[in-house]
């Protein structure tokens, strides 16, 4: 069997991949990738904590809930991303920094 | 054996993130997150939790991860030279604020989870006594659809609608402004 502390290392590499991702990279879809990564991280957490919650499986439910989450999330951003790539032709988060039409 | 797996599910997924952020192509990483995902699903099972593994499949790489892609193809133009072109750079020179700032973090993650599990909380001590923990033989699925259908049918009514929420808003955005 497995201990908790492994499954927790383990999410907490792919947590920090995720946030080197967000803060480094210059491409919205990148970053959105980072996001996806560290969501997948504090699933990974949820389901290893379930393990010892026979009675309520609280982990598992809510590791679905998040499941559903980030992929809406993903939904809105792209279209976020796609709105912004047809107003300036770009999707580099540095190079958007003016709100006026 | 179980262990021998769980390290090669988790080095798979840890060394394919890495390569994931340090790749300079946008379509090769999308790639890389794809095997990524995979190999959490994996590590979703070691922890006996099934059903979430095969909804990762379905939803992540069955949906995100085709979202990631149409988007990166509408909004570069250079795909299939991206494609083609092995760069002159094959890896990007790691941005040093970040890289410092996410191992720092690390660091610190990995210090409490030590610090924390000399101590774990009553109730898991409590089922460990029990041997009242998951084990390989139980119905997760049964259980779980009994359990989404009476405890937990708030949470997934309200989700229910906000999932319907977001795929609205996300079709109305999308929509382009002169076609109506």
């Amino acid at each position: 069997m497995i201990t908790l502390t492994h499954f927790l290392l383990v999410s907490a590499c792919i947590f920090c991949i995720g946030l080197y991702a967000v803060l480094a990279k210059r491409n919205a879809i990148m970053i959105l990738v980072g996001i996806e990564l560290m969501i997948n991280a504090a699933i990974l957490n949820f389901v290893a904590f379930s393990r010892y919650d026979k009675t309520n499986y609280g982990g598992q439910i809510f590791a679905l809930f998040a499941i559903v989450l980030a992929a809406a999330a993903v939904a809105v951003g792209l279209a976020i991303i796609l709105n912004v790539y047809r107003q300036f032709k770009t999707i580099n988060p540095q190079n958007i920094h003016e709100l006026k039409d | 054996m179980e262990q021998f797996l769980f390290y090669a599910f988790a080095a798979m997924a840890i060394l394919s993130a890495l390569l994931l952020v340090s790749i300079r192509n946008t379509a090769r990483a999308l790639f890389l997150l794809f095997i990524v995902l995979f190999a959490m699903a994996g590590l979703y099972l070691f922890a006996l939790a099934d059903f979430v593994a095969i909804t990762q499949i379905l939803v992540y790489v069955g949906g995100v991860l085709i979202l990631l892609i149409f988007a990166f193809m509408l909004s570069n133009k250079e795909l299939l030279a991206d494609l083609q072109s092995t760069s002159q750079r094959f890896m990007s020179l790691p941005n040093w604020q970040s890289m410092s700032l996410s191992l720092a973090f690390l660091a610190v993650l990995v210090y409490s989870f030590i610090a924390w599990t000399k101590e774990a909380p009553e109730w898991m001590a409590r089922a460990q006594a029990d041997g009242s923990i998951l084990s390989p033989t139980d119905d997760n699925i049964q259980t779980l659809g009994l359990k989404f259908m009476t405890q937990y049918i708030l949470p997934f009514e309200i989700i229910s609608v906000f999932l319907m929420m977001a795929l609205i808003g996300a079709a109305h955005l999308s929509r382009r402004e002169g076609s109506r």
